[in-house]
């Protein structure tokens, strides 16, 4: 029975990884690759650590197992937000199938600080959207 | 009957390596550095879930220990990474 737990938490932690790993491969644009990489590989290796967790009759791989989940939780988005904000001030361009892009004009270029409000300097407010395939790909 | 172990090395062990393969091509081909990150925060993440496997394969519970300092390492390089590469474009 036990072993049936295993097989099911462990088939669908690696194809969650296969997902992310194709996902990263197809996708045509750096924040849509973000976008699946984090979730699906986080979900894939907490998946494995909770197999491990159970087959081993012991706490402290237990303890081991959750306080590697724990903190994969914890760091992954803040990894991607500080990654993502860093390719959007490098002028990283967007899929050129981007219907908006809100931050455009909003993040001050000196400080890079967010302004809710229309600010002073949206002289160059034009979304950074690829006009081809060939840029992001 | 198929027994767990052999699951674990003829099919979870193969998809994992089949994943990390996929994300080497992008870590080569990656238009900007941004992506190259990724991938190798990528790399790292699944190289918990090969440490995890096989530490359950071979029934040596210490390598979760390196699983650990792995996870640590990947969440500091991309940290670093996005410092540096925010703090480059100013220049």
């Amino acid at each position: 029975m036990i072993e049936i737990v295993l097989a099911i938490l462990s088939t669908v932690g690696a194809l969650s990884i296969l997902f992310a790993s194709i996902g990263i491969l197809r996708m045509p644009d750096f924040y849509l690759r973000l976008s699946v990489t984090v979730k699906a590989s986080t979900l894939g290796v907490g998946l494995l650590l909770i197999c491990a967790a159970i087959m081993f009759p012991d706490v402290s791989v237990t303890t081991k197992a959750i306080a590697i989940i724990f903190f994969l939780i914890i760091t992954a988005p803040i990894g991607a937000h500080m990654i993502g904000r860093a390719a959007y001030f490098t002028g990283t361009p967007l899929w050129k199938g981007t219907i908006i892009d809100e931050l455009a004009g909003m993040y001050n270029e000196e400080t890079h600080e967010l302004e809710s409000e229309e600010s002073d300097t949206d002289d160059d407010d034009t979304p950074n959207i690829a006009k081809t395939d060939e840029e992001t790909e | 009957m198929i027994t767990l172990e052999a699951y674990f090395d003829y099919v979870i062990l193969p998809i994992l390596s089949i994943s990390v393969m996929l994300v080497f091509i992008r870590l080569f081909k990656g238009p900007a550095v941004v992506d190259r990150v990724v991938a190798l925060d990528l790399i790292i993440t699944i190289g918990i879930g090969i440490i995890t496997v096989y530490s359950i394969r071979s029934n040596q519970e210490v390598f979760l220990d390196v699983a650990i300092i792995l996870a640590l390492i990947a969440f500091l390089g991309t940290v670093a990474f996005a410092y540096y590469i925010e703090k480059q474009k100013d220049d």
